[in-house]
């Protein structure tokens, strides 16, 4: 703690724009979203400033302290767990009133308070005066003003959290002063818990828990629960408050902080009412995106033109990605001597990684599109417009930010259900997920749709995307069924003024996803390419049904014509198919294959499927190794579509599109669901669940397809 | 005379008198604003009419109609 670094926690509401101060102060990549709850993991950064070294953290967004959702827990443990030396309290300062409800909490800690009225700019432009130096005397600790988007006051900011942990600015800590019943309760329960903890706590945090308990906290009343006359008393206390005011405990101990957060505000705050703070564009701007016949067709015209961007501008950059790849696989080619090495890098490690990285663009402009909506606060308004038809589902309309995410990846996408407290709606949401259609699974639909339905392939992929909603929604149906309703219909959900996105907030969310995509590329893509290369490269000693090398050099010495050139060519795919048969991988594939056999896939597409769980992508990246097979030649999706082409019906492609929709989610996710769901049995539960889905429908898909056709 | 939340037409305003229901769901609302005393305006309602949007505190915040049911007021 001394003369080390400082810890500095950074504590505030929802879009008080506590991730923008983060990025500004540590001037690195970090995800900010004008959407309540986008910050759903800790996130630290570490800088030095004057000489100091600082370590932030950013807490995710919360209204209170109450333990009610999974951020106000992790917020309050942390808080709790005595790493933060320093707590900057991020205060909204068009929105300080509702802000200051969580302060006078954090007040109540006890721990060392930094303030900062951010926004400062846009409460200037709304005429509010904010008396600092007033506001710094009633809350115990230093104010600062800044403005996250240009870095105002930050400077200042950072000098107050040394002079701070260096006690030059130390101040006697307040309290908040509860009216006479409440506070005799407070002292009585006080008293009683400073006896059943001798010496263990100070005045504060004998206080706190007094406070804590008279409020009903589940966990911290769990905590005390070997302290049965301690519950008791609490108990006692809690029935005389709520008889004598006519109201629940909990809720005067809640009104009584609004009490000294309306005290603070009339005292500190001059300008315009409330009335005429919300009379400003956002309003007009509400009018037309949430108009009531035009809101949703808007919604579908702004995802429609997402979709049209990320694939038909998509395709340009893609062109020179597989131009590239195509010239660097031939230069290496040229470069390498014959033999294993070579193979290893040319058909392992080039194919599958370029076979990958050529969908970088479809994967920037969709983020683009991410970024735009949650950095402009349109993403809160879809939430609002949908949620009367996810509630039929079983929705809630806060799943749509994860839903749509889902389109990206379905590790964010699991991640950002923390916005759902409900938490049968949370598990919904969580399992259904994965059958979103990720960016990950995109390539495999691109090549697939490519390959087979080379005219209509844009509305293959369209159709595939319609599948992927129709299913989850469906899934969310049947899940519902299976759950026990609960009557919790909460859909409590702030909605941020409109923003004009700044291109630096953009580009440091399209930053952090396009990264993420290529440490994936160069991790997981990476290793899992090498190992389906070793897998059917090996073993080495074969014996074939024919001597193909001796037949080929045979051929190649005689006259070259059409004919002679066909028949090599069979030779060398003849060759490699049977090469991969006995491969490990071919093996493998084969021993699992009949149960693929009713949907009519091959071990070939076995194989992939078995490299797909971990990471969709390597579905693609496998493909291209297996029918790379005696090509020497570059790698390019033209080559591997036209080899894909012959390789099965379009029926049959339909149907391995429609599995590899909906199978398993990829272990990135799997690990993700089984620590959000908090527990492993729910990760357990989605694979078999996603598992019995694309089976089933695949099936039928396939029997009445191939009755049809 | 006192009314429910979901009684105010769009562009009425109230003051909030109290909350009913469960105390996680004051507990809740109240985190985010809606506390006896304050006025509460009907800003927009979404296309099926539930939710609907609401300024408090000079802030916005959407609510379904069955929690806006709770909010007991009275009229301006």
């Amino acid at each position: 703690m001394q003369g080390g670094k400082i810890t500095v926690a950074l504590v505030g509401n929802p879009n008080c724009g506590k991730t923008t101060l983060l990025n500004r102060i540590t001037r690195s990549k970090e995800s900010v979203g004008n959407y309540p709850r986008v910050t759903v993991a800790l996130k630290r950064k570490e800088f030095t400033h004057q000489g100091q070294v600082i370590e932030l953290i950013d807490l995710p967004g919360i209204y209170a302290l109450t333990s009610q959702t999974p951020e106000e827990r992790e917020a309050r443990d942390f808080i709790h767990s005595g790493q933060v030396d320093i707590i900057i309290n991020v205060l909204d300062a068009c929105n300080l009133e509702r802000s200051l409800f969580l302060t006078s909490q954090l007040i109540e800690m006890g721990h060392p308070l930094l303030f900062v009225l951010n926004m400062a700019d846009e409460a200037r432009s709304k005429k509010l005066q904010i008396d600092t130096q007033g506001l710094s005397s009633m809350l115990g600790g230093s104010v600062f003003e800044t403005v996250g988007t240009t870095g105002e006051g930050l400077k200042e900011l950072l000098d107050g959290v040394v002079m701070l942990h260096a006690q030059k600015t130390r101040r006697e800590p307040i309290f908040l002063t509860y009216d006479d019943h409440l506070e005799q309760s407070v002292r009585r329960v006080q008293r009683l818990v400073t006896e059943l903890h001798p010496k263990a706590l100070d005045h504060h945090q004998s206080r706190w828990l007094a406070i804590k308990l008279l409020e009903g906290d589940d966990r911290i009343l769990l905590q005390e629960g070997e302290h049965a006359h301690l519950l008791e008393m609490v108990h006692r206390e809690r029935y005389d408050l709520a008889r004598s005011h006519g109201e629940e405990c909990d809720l005067l101990f809640a009104m009584a902080r609004y009490g000294f957060t309306h005290g603070v505000v009339e005292e500190v705050v001059q300008g315009p009412s409330e009335g005429e703070m919300v009379r400003d564009w956002t309003g007009r701007l509400d009018q037309v995106f949430l108009h009531r016949f035009f809101g949703i067709p808007l919604l579908l015209v702004l995802l429609w033109i997402m979709f049209q961007s990320t694939f038909s501008l998509g395709k340009i950059p893609m062109g020179w990605i597989d131009a590239s790849v195509s010239w660097v696989s031939e230069w290496v080619s040229g470069q390498l001597p014959e033999g294993m090495v070579h193979d290893l890098v040319v058909d392992g490690i080039i194919a599958g990684v370029g076979g990958t990285v050529v969908f970088l663009p479809n994967i920037v402009i969709l983020f683009f599109f991410m970024a735009m909506f949650s950095e402009t606060g349109y993403l809160a308004r879809a939430a609002f417009l949908v949620d009367r038809s996810m509630h039929t589902f079983g929705l809630h309309g806060k799943a749509l930010i994860p839903l749509v995410m889902g389109f990206g990846c379905n590790v964010p996408a699991v991640m950002a259900t923390r916005t759902i407290e409900d938490y049968r709606s949370r598990m919904i949401t969580i399992l259904i997920s994965p059958f979103m259609l990720c960016s990950a699974r995109l390539p495999v639909f691109i090549l697939f749709a490519g390959a087979f339905f080379s005219e209509k392939a844009g509305t293959m992929v369209l159709l595939m995307y319609v599948l992927s909603i129709v299913v989850a929604m469906g899934a969310a149906v049947i899940l519902n069924r299976l759950f026990l309703r609960s009557d919790d219909d909460a859909f409590v959900m702030e909605l941020p003024p409109y923003r004009l996105p700044t291109l630096r907030a953009i580009m440091i969310h399209m930053g952090d996803r396009v990264i993420g995509f290529l440490q994936k590329v160069a991790g997981v893509i990476l290793v899992g390419s090498i190992i389906i290369w070793f897998l059917q490269e090996f073993p080495h000693h074969q014996t074939l049904s024919q001597d193909y090398d001796r037949e080929i050099s045979q051929l190649a010495l005689m006259p070259q014509t059409l004919q002679n050139e066909e028949i090599i060519t069979a030779l060398k795919m003849k060759k490699a198919q049977e090469e991969l048969e006995q491969s490990y991988l071919g093996q493998i594939a084969r021993t699992i294959a009949p149960v693929f056999v009713p949907l009519h896939f091959t071990w070939k597409d076995t194989v992939a499927i078995l490299t797909g769980f971990v990471a969709k992508e390597v579905v693609v990246a496998s493909y291209a190794v297996l029918y790379s097979q005696g090509d020497r030649a570059a790698e390019n999706s033209e080559s591997l579509r036209k080899a894909l082409s012959h390789s099965m019906t379009p029926i049959v492609a339909f149907t391995f599109m429609l599995f590899a929709l909906l199978y398993a989610p990829c272990l990135g996710t799997i690990a993700t669901i089984g620590r959000e769901a908090g527990g492993w049995i729910w990760a357990g539960y989605s694979v078999a669940f996603s598992m019995t889905l694309a089976y089933g429908l695949s099936f039928l898909v396939v029997q009445i397809g191939g009755l049809l056709l | 005379m006192e009314y429910s939340l979901i009684d105010l037409e769009p562009g009425e305003s109230g003051l909030i008198k109290g909350i009913v229901g469960s105390s996680q769901s004051k507990k809740r609302l109240m985190a985010m604003g809606i506390i006896q005393g304050k006025e509460i305006t009907v800003e927009t309602v979404a296309p099926m009419g539930d939710p609907r949007i609401y300024s408090v505190l000079g802030y916005r915040l959407s609510m379904r109609n069955v929690e806006a049911q709770n909010i007991r007021i009275v009229r301006n």
